[in-house]
C-alpha cells in the first residue's frame, strides 16, 4: 500500500505537485491534503453531487475519480470559483434568491450550475432540473435553487 | 415605539449565504486537530445476533492502527440515555451502549471501534476485525413482533412492547361509533423514512488530562443538551467537564437531534489514548444505525352522518421504534402524534391508543414533524375516505368539521394545551381558489370520460409548534426529561453593536438573519449593528436546541424579553445622563431624548459607553448593558393551512406527475418572508417524497434493502413543480411577536395532499385507499385490480 504516485495539478489556477496512493480519492485530497473543504462528502455511492468540482471545464463528482486521474488536469473548487468580494453570477443567484439553506448541498449545486451556464446561457426551467439530476438537496425542495440559476442566466445574458 | 424601516416582515437576503456559497462553511468533517486519530466502527451484518468473541489481532497488526475497542472495554460509562419516555404510562426502556455488549439488535449495530492514524488504514483494519456471531431469530414488523411466538428482543418488554399509552375518550368513542349512521374502517401504514442530511452525522472529540475536560464537535442541533446528557448520564462527570460545539450543520431534520454512541465513543477514546479522536459517518453507516422515522402500522375508524358530519374517531396504532430506544423516541408517537390526530376538526368523540414496539431495526425517532406528520396523514386520509363514503366534496367535508373561529382558545379533548388560534375557512378558501378548484373538477371529469386521470387533493393541517411549557411536557406531565423553555443574551457593546447569545442552534433556518430582523426593529437599531452568536455551549446560555419549530417561537422571544430589558435599563442610564425623568424619555431608532427635545439625543452606543465604563451610574444601577432572559411559553402554537396537489397519472405505466401544488399556511406573525417559504418548500418536498418515492424498506432477515441513496429514493429537482405559496395571517396570542412557527408545517401538510390526489385520480378504478410510497407500481396494480402493493 505504500507505493504512490507523482501527481501535478492546476487546482484554483495554482500548480500542485504531490504523491499520492493511487486510491486517494480526488476530493479526498482535495479536503485533506489541500485544506479545500468546500468541496463536500454526502454520499458514498455516487449519488449526491456534494462533491462536484470543474475539472479541465467539466463538472465532475470528485469522489468519482481518483487523484492520480487528474494528474495534469486544470481542477476549479468552490474556492476558486469566487470569492465574497467578487461573486461568480451563480454565487449571486444563490444568494439572491435564497437558494441555500444549511449550505451542504450549495458547493456543488453551483459547480453543476456554472457548467450547465457556461454550456447553456439560458436554459428553461426543464432544462435546470435536468441538469441538476446528479445533486440532491434535503432542504430547499429545488425550487429556490432553480430561481438561484434562472436569476444568474439572466445576470449573464442581460 | 417607531423606527423608520422595520425589518419584520422584510424579505431580507440571508447573512448565512456568503461564507456557505464561497466553500468558506465550517462543518464538522472540516475539523481537523493536531494529533488527530480517525475512528471506524465495525457494525453488525445480522439484525439479531449473539457476539460471542472479537479477535482484533489482524487489524492491530496493521501499519497505522492505534487501537480496537470493544463495547466490553467500554463497560466504565452508561448506556445513553432515554430522555423522554411517554408519560403517565410504564415504558420498558432498552437504550444503546456506546458500542454493542454481547448482542446487536440490528443490521448496522456497532460492535467494535478501529482507531488509526487516517481514515482508509482505519478502514481497511475494520475489515480485518474477526466477529464470531451466533445468528437469532429476526423480527422487523411492529405487528409481527407483537404476536405469539415472535423472537422477544429484551427481557423487560414482553411482547416487543415498550409502552401502551392512549388518550381521549374510548366510552364516549365506542359508543359514537356504534350509533354512527356511516362508519369507515382502514388499516393505514405511514412507511418507515430515513431522514437523510445531506452531511452524514459525525463527532470529534479532544480530551485534555491536565484539567480532565473534554472538547466535542458534533453534528448536534442541540449541544447544550449533549453536554448534560453525555456528561451526567453516559460519563457521570461535571458539566463543566464537557464543553460542545456545533459548527455548521448540513441539515438534521431531527436526525441530529439526539444523543448517540459516536459521541460517547469518540470522547472515550480520547481520554483512553490522549489524542483527539473523529468520526464522521459513511452514508450506508447513516442509513443503517443513524435515526429514521415514522413507521406506523394503524387501524382506524372514523364515523358520522350523511349530511357530512364527524361523530367519532377511533385509533389504534403500532409505532416501530427500532431495536432501542432512542433519546426522545416514545414521546413522538404518544405527545406528538396520539395528542393531534382530530386536527383542524371539531369531532365530538375521540380515542388514540399507541403502542411502541421493539423491532430488529435501526432506532426510529424525530423526523421533520415527528408524529404530527402521522397525525395530519392519518385523519386527512380518513376524511377523504368519509368524504368518498357518502358521496360528498372533500372541500365541503372538511369545511363542515372544521373548529369554528369562535372555539379558540380550543381544547380538542385528546389532553393536548388548548389551539392558540386559528382560522381555517380562509386558508381552504384560498387555496382552492388559487388553484382553481371547480375548473380542476370540470377538467377531471371530462378528462375521465378520455380515459385521463387527474386527481386533486386536499389537506388541511395544523400542527403543535414550541412546545411547552416545562410544566406540561416534563416529567409529571408529558414525560419530557427536561425543560423546553430558551434562554438570550443581549449585550451592548461599547461601540453601539449588539451580541445577541442564543441557544438555539440554527443549521439552515436562517435564524441568525431571522433573529437580527427582530433585534434591530425592537431595540431600534441598524440590522447591520446586530451579531448574533450561537452554537458553543461554553459561549452560549443553556438552550434546548433547535427543533419541533421552537427556535422563533421561544427561542426568538426569550430574545424579544431580553431586548425589553436592555431597553429598559437604557432608558434609566438616558434619563440619568439627560438628568430628566425616566417618565419622560423617548427612545425611538435607538436613541433616546427628552419628550420635546428631540435634538438632544441619547444614542445606544453613548449610552452604552457610559454603562461600561460607569464613571456615571444611577444611584444602584449594575454596570454594563447586558441581559439574560430564560423564558418558559405559557402553550404551545399551532400553525395552519390548506395544501392542494393536482397530480397526473400515466394510464399506461402508473406513473404520477405532480403537475401543481398549492401551500396557503398560517404561521402567525411573518419575520422573513423569503426564509418562510424556503422551509416550507424544502417541508414540502419531505412530505411529497413520502407519498410519491421514499420508503425504507428491511427484508425479513432484517437487512436495509434501501441502503444506500441508490435504493433509498430521495427526491431529485425533475420531481416536483414550482410551489405556489401562499398565506394567511392569524397572530399567536402566546408570544408577543405572534409568531407560530415554519419548519415542519410543510413537511407536516404535504404527504396526504399527494396521496389524496392519487387515489381522487384512481377513483374511476375502485380505488379507496392505497399505501404510500405510490410508485408507478402500486398504482398501475391498483388500477388492474392487482393486489400487489396495494396494501402495504
Ligand atoms: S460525495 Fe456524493 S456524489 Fe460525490
Ligand atoms: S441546502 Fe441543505 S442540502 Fe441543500
Amino acid at each position: 500500500m505504500t507505493t504512490t504516485m507523482a501527481i501535478k495539478v492546476t487546482v484554483n489556477g495554482e500548480t500542485r505537485v504531490a504523491d499520492v496512493e493511487p486510491r486517494t480519492l480526488l476530493v479526498h485530497w482535495l479536503r485533506e491534503d489541500l485544506a479545500l473543504t468546500g468541496t463536500h462528502i454526502g454520499c458514498d455511492t455516487s449519488q449526491c453531487g456534494a462533491c462536484v468540482v470543474h475539472v479541465d471545464g467539466r463538472a465532475v463528482k470528485s469522489c468519482t475519480m481518483f487523484a492520480a486521474q487528474a494528474d495534469g488536469c486544470a481542477v476549479t473548487t468552490i474556492e476558486g470559483l469566487g470569492a465574497a468580494d467578487a461573486l461568480h453570477a451563480v454565487q449571486d443567484g444563490f444568494w439572491e434568491e435564497h437558494g441555500l439553506q444549511c449550505g451542504f448541498c450549495t458547493p456543488g449545486m453551483i459547480m453543476t450550475a456554472a457548467e450547465l451556464l457556461a454550456r447553456n446561457p439560458d436554459p428553461s426551467e426543464a432544462e435546470i432540473r435536468h441538469a441538476l439530476e446528479g445533486n440532491l438537496c434535503r432542504c430547499t425542495g429545488y425550487h429556490n435553487i432553480v430561481r438561484a440559476i434562472q436569476h444568474a442566466a439572466k445576470g449573464a445574458t442581460a | 415605539m417607531t423606527t423608520t424601516t422595520k425589518m419584520i416582515g422584510q424579505a431580507i437576503k440571508r447573512r448565512e449565504d456568503p461564507k456557505l456559497i464561497t466553500g468558506q462553511g465550517q462543518f464538522l468533517d472540516d475539523v481537523k486537530l493536531t494529533g488527530m486519530l480517525h475512528a471506524v466502527v465495525v457494525r453488525s451484518p445480522y439484525a439479531h445476533a449473539t457476539i460471542k468473541g472479537i479477535d482484533a489481532s489482524k487489524a492491530l497488526a496493521l501499519p497505522g492502527v492505534v487501537a480496537v475497542f470493544t463495547g466490553e472495554d467500554m463497560s466504565d460509562i452508561n448506556p445513553l440515555p432515554c430522555a423522554w419516555a411517554a408519560g403517565k404510562v410504564d415504558n420498558n426502556l432498552n437504550t444503546p451502549r456506546a458500542l454493542a455488549v454481547g448482542k446487536a439488535m440490528h443490521v448496522g449495530d456497532g460492535v467494535a471501534l478501529v482507531v488509526a492514524e487516517d481514515r482508509y488504514i482505519a478502514r481497511d483494519a475494520a475489515d480485518l476485525v474477526e466477529v464470531d456471531y451466533e445468528p437469532l431469530a429476526v423480527v422487523v414488523d411492529a405487528k409481527k413482533a407483537t404476536e405469539p411466538g415472535a423472537p422477544q428482543l429484551h427481557e423487560n418488554a414482553p411482547s416487543n412492547i415498550v409502552m401502551d399509552w392512549e388518550c381521549g375518550d374510548r366510552e364516549k368513542t365506542d359508543a359514537a361509533i356504534a350509533a354512527a349512521e356511516v362508519t369507515v374502517r382502514e388499516q393505514i401504514v405511514n412507511q418507515r423514512l430515513i431522514p437523510t442530511p445531506m452531511e452524514t452525522r459525525g463527532s470529534v472529540a479532544r480530551y485534555e488530562p491536565a484539567t480532565g475536560e473534554f472538547t466535542v464537535w458534533m453534528t448536534s442541533q442541540a449541544p447544550h443538551v449533549m453536554r448534560l446528557l453525555l456528561a451526567a448520564f453516559v460519563f457521570g462527570i461535571p458539566e463543566t467537564s464537557v464543553r460542545c460545539i456545533s459548527p455548521n450543520i448540513g441539515g438534521g431534520f431531527g436526525q441530529k437531534i439526539f444523543v448517540y454512541a459516536d459521541m460517547a465513543f469518540t470522547m472515550w477514546a480520547a481520554r483512553k489514548l490522549g489524542r483527539p479522536v473523529k468520526f464522521v459517518e459513511d452514508r450506508a453507516e447513516n442509513y443503517q444505525s443513524s435515526t429514521h422515522g415514522r413507521d406506523h402500522i394503524t387501524d382506524v375508524e372514523i364515523a358520522g352522518t350523511r349530511d357530512g358530519r364527524i361523530t367519532g374517531l377511533r385509533i389504534d396504532t403500532l409505532a416501530n421504534l427500532g431495536g432501542y430506544l432512542s433519546t426522545i423516541a416514545p414521546g413522538i408517537p404518544t405527545t406528538l402524534y396520539g395528542r393531534i390526530t382530530t386536527g383542524v376538526y371539531k369531532i365530538p368523540a375521540a380515542h388514540c391508543r399507541v403502542r411502541g414496539v421493539y423491532t430488529n431495526t435501526a432506532m426510529v425517532d424525530a423526523y421533520r414533524g415527528a408524529g404530527r406528520p402521522e397525525a395530519s396523514y392519518l385523519i386527512e386520509r380518513m376524511v377523504d375516505r368519509f368524504a368518498a363514503e357518502i358521496g360528498m366534496d372533500p372541500a365541503e367535508v372538511r369545511r363542515r368539521n372544521f373548529i369554528p373561529p369562535e372555539d379558540f382558545p380550543y381544547s380538542n379533548g385528546m389532553g393536548l394545551l388548548p389551539y392558540d388560534s386559528g382560522n381555517y375557512g380562509p386558508a381552504l378558501d384560498r387555496a382552492l381558489q388559487i388553484v382553481g378548484y371547480d375548473a380542476l373538477r370540470a377538467e377531471q371529469a371530462e378528462a375521465r370520460k378520455q380515459g385521463r386521470y387527474l386527481g386533486i387533493g386536499l389537506s388541511s393541517y395544523v400542527e403543535i409548534c414550541g412546545v411547552a411549557p416545562s410544566a406540561w411536557i416534563g416529567l409529571p406531565g408529558e414525560g419530557w426529561g427536561a425543560g423546553l423553555w430558551e434562554s438570550a443574551n443581549v449585550r451592548v457593546h461599547l461601540t453601539g453593536k449588539v451580541v445577541v447569545t442564543t441557544g438555539s442552534l440554527p443549521h439552515g433556518q436562517g435564524l441568525e438573519t431571522t433573529f437580527a430582523q427582530i433585534v434591530a426593529d425592537e431595540l431600534g437599531v441598524p440590522y447591520d449593528d446586530v451579531v448574533v452568536e450561537w452554537g458553543d455551549t461554553s459561549g452560549t446560555p443553556f438552550g434546548f436546541g433547535t427543533y419541533g419549530s421552537r427556535s422563533l417561537a421561544v427561542g426568538g422571544t426569550a430574545i424579544v424579553k431580553t431586548v425589553a430589558k436592555v431597553r429598559e435599563k437604557a432608558k434609566l442610564l438616558a434619563a440619568h445622563m439627560l438628568e430628566a425623568r425616566v417618565e419622560d424619555i423617548v427612545w425611538e431608532d435607538g436613541k433616546a431624548f427628552v419628550k420635546g427635545s428631540p435634538d438632544q439625543v441619547k444614542t445606544l452606543g453613548d449610552i452604552a459607553l457610559q454603562a461600561a465604563v460607569a464613571y456615571s451610574l444611577p444611584e444602584g444601577m449594575e454596570p454594563s448593558l447586558d441581559e439574560t432572559t430564560y423564558y418558559d411559553p405559557p402553550n404551545c402554537t399551532f400553525p395552519f393551512g390548506t395544501h392542494v396537489a393536482v397530480v397526473d397519472i400515466d394510464a399506461d405505466t402508473g406513473a404520477v406527475s405532480l403537475r401543481r401544488y398549492v401551500a396557503v399556511d398560517d404561521v402567525g406573525t411573518v419575520i422573513n418572508p423569503l426564509i418562510v417559504d424556503g422551509q416550507l418548500h424544502g417541508g414540502i418536498a419531505q412530505g411529497v417524497a413520502q407519498a410519491l418515492t421514499e420508503g425504507a424498506i428491511y427484508d425479513d432477515d432484517g437487512q436495509l434493502v434501501t441502503g444506500s441513496l441508490l435504493e433509498y429514493a430521495v427526491p431529485k429537482a425533475s420531481l416536483f413543480p414550482q410551489f405556489e405559496t401562499d398565506r394567511t395571517v392569524t397572530r399567536s396570542p402566546v408570544n408577543p411577536l405572534g409568531v407560530k412557527g415554519a419548519g415542519e408545517a410543510g413537511t407536516i401538510a404535504s404527504a396526504q395532499a399527494v396521496m389524496n390526489a392519487v387515489i381522487d385520480a384512481l377513483q374511476p378504478f375502485g380505488v379507496k385507499h392505497l399505501q404510500m410510497p405510490a410508485t408507478s407500481e402500486r398504482v398501475w396494480n391498483a388500477m388492474h385490480g392487482g393486489t400487489r402493493g396495494a396494501r402495504s
